[in-house]
C-alpha cells in the first residue's frame, strides 16, 4: 500500500530515503540522504567519510618519498595526475627543476590519464543511464591506456611513476610506439561512442535540461574542471597557470554554455580529443636521449650501476633511503588541472625528512558539495544522472 | 604570474593595507605565492573585501585547510587559498589560532564552498567556526572522539588494535 503523500491536515508529506554507501551507482561508497516528494528530490544531503583512510595523517609519517606511493590512490582514476600534483609541489619547496625530457613525459602520461580517467566517466555514466554498451567500449580502450602504464612502470593503475626530481626510471624502449598505435587507433573509437550517444534522443532526454548549474553559482561553490567547463567558465589550470611545460603545448579549453549534464558530456568527450591533440605533440617533443630526472645528489637516488660502483654514490643511496632527504621549512600549493579539476596540494615543511603536513584539495570533494544544487526540485532518475556528471571518485573525497 | 604581483608585495595588499591597516600583520613571498597574515578578528571582513572589490574579485576560494604546529605556539595556522578567475591570481591568506579553545568566524557566507572546508577543519583539528551554518564532523563518525589531523593524535589510531571487527 503505497503511503499518502498528504498528512491528515492536507500537507504534503516527504519520504526520507537513504541511497547508499552501498549502491551500484553512486561510483563508490557515497550515502545521500534524500527527501523524496513521490518522485521528485526535495532535498539531497551527500554523507561522507566512508573512504576514509587516513591519506593525509599517514604522509606526516612517511618521508617525502614514501608517501608518493599514497598519492596514487587519492584519485585512483588518475594516479598520475596525484603523483604530478604532489612530486610537483615537493620540488618547488626543494627549488628543483625537472629536465625538459622527464616534463613532457610526464604530460603525455598525465593526458593518457585523463583519457583513461574520462573513459571510465563516460562508461559508467552511459550505463548508468542505460547505454550498457558504452561502458565495454570505453573500458576496452582504456585497457590499452593500462598496457602502455604498466609497459613504462611496472603498474597498471598505482603507477608511482613520477618521483622528486622526474621519473622513477627509464622508459623502455619502444613505449613510443605503443602510444603511437594509440593514438592512431583512438580517434575512431571515441567516434563510436559519439556517433552512439550524441545526438541519441533517449540520451539527449536524460541528459539535456537535467543538472543545470549556473556559472555564478559553480564558482561560488568552488567547481572547477568540466563541472564548470559545462558551465561556460573557461577555466583551466593548465593555461591559467602552467606548469611541467604546458605552456608549450598547443591546446583548446573546451567550453559549452549550457550548464546541464549534455554540455559536460560534449565537454569531456572534447577534452579527450584535447588530451590527443597534446599527446601526438608531447611524442614529438620528447628527446630520444636525455636524463630522465634531475641531478640533485641527495635527492635522488644514483643510478644503480654508479650505486654498485662508486663509495660516494652508495652513500648516497644509503642516506637517501634510511634517512630521506629534509627541504627547507616552508610552505607551498601547488595546483594542477586534473580530470576532475583543480586539484591542488599544499605541503608545509619543519626542515626534517618528513612532509610536516600535507593536504589535498581535491576536486571531487569540493564538486559533490555542489550536488544538491544540480539536483533538488528534479526527478529520482535525475539524481543518477547528476552524480555521474560531477564525475567524483571517493577515494579523492574522503581521502 | 599576473603583472599585479610587484616586488614583495602585491596589489591585493596593498588594498587590503589601504582598507584596513591592521588586517595585514605579515607579508611572506616564496617564489611565486604571496601569505597574507590576517588577524582572526579581521579575518571574515578581509575576505568580504577581497571577494567583492572590483579591482581584486577573488570569487573563487580554492581550498581552507589547517596546520597543528604543537607544541609551538600559537599552535593552529588557518590558510586560506584565494583565486581570482579574471585576473589570474592567487594569494594565501593565513589565521594564526591559539590551542586553547581555537576559533575563527566562519567564511561560509562569503563563499559557500568553505561549508564542508570548514566541517572538515573542524571534525580533524577541533578548530571552531563561529557562524558556521551546520558544524559538524564530515569524515569522522559522527560519535567519534578526538581529532585526528592534531599533532597529539596518533597516527596509528586511538582505538584498541582489532578494534572495528566483528
Amino acid at each position: 500500500m503505497t503511503p499518502p503523500m498528504e498528512t491528515a491536515s492536507g500537507a504534503a508529506r516527504t519520504m526520507v530515503l537513504n541511497m547508499g554507501p552501498q549502491h551500484p551507482s553512486t561510483h563508490g561508497v557515497l550515502r545521500v540522504i534524500l527527501n523524496l516528494e513521490g518522485e521528485t528530490v526535495v532535498k539531497a544531503q551527500p554523507d561522507v567519510g566512508y573512504l576514509h583512510t587516513g591519506i593525509e595523517k599517514n604522509c606526516e609519517a612517511l618521508t617525502y618519498a614514501q608517501a608518493i606511493t599514497l598519492t596514487d590512490r587519492i584519485d585512483y582514476l588518475a594516479p598520475l595526475s596525484n603523483n604530478l600534483a604532489y612530486c610537483l609541489a615537493v620540488e618547488k619547496l626543494l627549488g628543483l627543476e625537472v629536465p625538459k625530457r622527464a616534463q613532457y613525459i610526464r604530460v603525455l602520461l598525465t593526458e593518457l590519464t585523463r583519457i583513461g580517467s574520462h573513459l571510465v566517466w563516460l562508461g559508467t555514466h552511459a550505463h548508468e543511464l542505460g547505454a550498457m554498451s558504452v561502458f565495454l567500449y570505453c573500458f576496452r580502450e582504456r585497457e590499452e591506456i593500462l598496457r602502455i602504464f604498466e609497459m613504462v612502470s611496472g603498474q597498471r593503475m598505482m603507477t608511482s611513476y613520477f618521483r622528486i626530481g622526474g621519473l622513477a626510471l627509464e622508459p623502455p624502449p619502444g613505449w613510443l610506439d605503443r602510444v603511437a598505435k594509440f593514438v592512431e587507433m583512438f580517434p575512431s573509437r571515441l567516434q563510436e561512442y559519439e556517433d552512439l550517444l550524441t545526438a541519441n534522443p533517449i540520451w539527449q532526454a536524460r541528459t539535456r535540461g537535467v543538472g543545470l548549474l549556473a556559472p555564478e553559482t559553480a564558482i561560488a561553490f568552488g567547481v572547477s574542471g568540466p563541472l564548470l567547463r559545462g558551465s561556460g567558465v573557461a577555466y583551466d589550470v593548465r593555461r591559467f597557470f602552467p606548469y611541467s611545460s604546458y605552456e608549450e603545448f598547443d591546446f583548446d579549453v573546451v567550453t559549452r554554455p549550457e550548464g546541464d549534464c549534455y554540455a559536460r558530456y560534449l565537454v569531456r568527450v572534447g577534452e579527450m580529443r584535447e588530451s590527443l591533440r597534446i599527446v601526438r605533440q608531447a611524442m614529438q617533443k620528447i628527446p630520444p636521449q636525455g636524463p630522465f630526472c634531475a641531478e640533485a645528489p641527495g635527492i635522488i637516488p644514483p643510478a644503480r650501476e654508479e650505486m654498485k660502483t662508486e663509495m660516494e654514490a652508495l652513500i648516497f643511496h644509503f642516506k637517501i633511503f634510511t634517512e630521506g632527504f629534509a627541504p627547507p621549512p616552508g610552505e607551498v600549493y601547488q595546483v594542477i588541472e586534473s580530470p576532475r579539476g583543480e586539484l591542488g596540494v599544499y605541503v608545509a615543511s619543519d626542515g626534517s625528512p618528513k612532509p610536516w603536513r600535507v593536504h589535498f584539495r581535491t576536486p571531487s570533494f569540493v564538486n559533490l558539495q555542489a550536488l544538491p544544487q544540480l539536483v533538488e526540485g528534479r526527478l529520482f532518475a535525475d539524481l543518477v544522472a547528476c552524480i555521474g556528471t560531477t564525475d567524483i571518485v571517493l577515494g579523492e573525497v574522503d581521502r | 604570474m599576473s603583472g599585479a604581483q610587484q616586488g614583495q608585495t602585491s596589489l591585493a595588499v596593498e588594498r587590503l593595507r589601504a582598507w584596513n591597516p591592521e588586517a595585514v600583520a605579515e607579508v611572506g613571498v616564496n617564489g611565486q605565492e604571496l601569505t597574507a597574515v590576517v588577524p582572526g578578528e579581521h579575518l571574515r571582513a578581509a575576505a568580504e573585501f577581497l571577494r567583492s572589490d572590483p579591482e581584486l574579485q577573488f570569487t573563487f576560494l580554492s581550498d581552507l585547510s589547517a596546520v597543528d604546529r604543537f607544541p609551538l605556539e600559537p599552535r593552529f595556522e588557518v590558510n586560506y587559498h584565494l583565486l581570482s578567475l579574471s585576473r589570474r591570481e592567487r594569494i594565501r591568506l593565513k589565521v594564526r589560532l591559539g590551542g586553547a579553545n581555537p576559533a575563527v568566524e566562519s567564511v561560509t557566507p562569503v563563499w559557500p564552498t568553505a561549508n564542508w572546508h570548514e566541517r572538515e577543519v573542524f571534525d580533524l583539528f577541533g578548530i571552531r567556526f563561529e557562524g558556521h551554518p551546520d558544524l559538524r564532523r564530515i569524515l569522522m563518525p559522527e560519535d567519534w572522539e578526538g581529532h585526528p589531523l592534531r599533532k597529539d593524535f596518533p597516527v596509528t589510531g586511538s582505538e584498541p588494535a582489532g578494534a572495528g571487527h566483528p
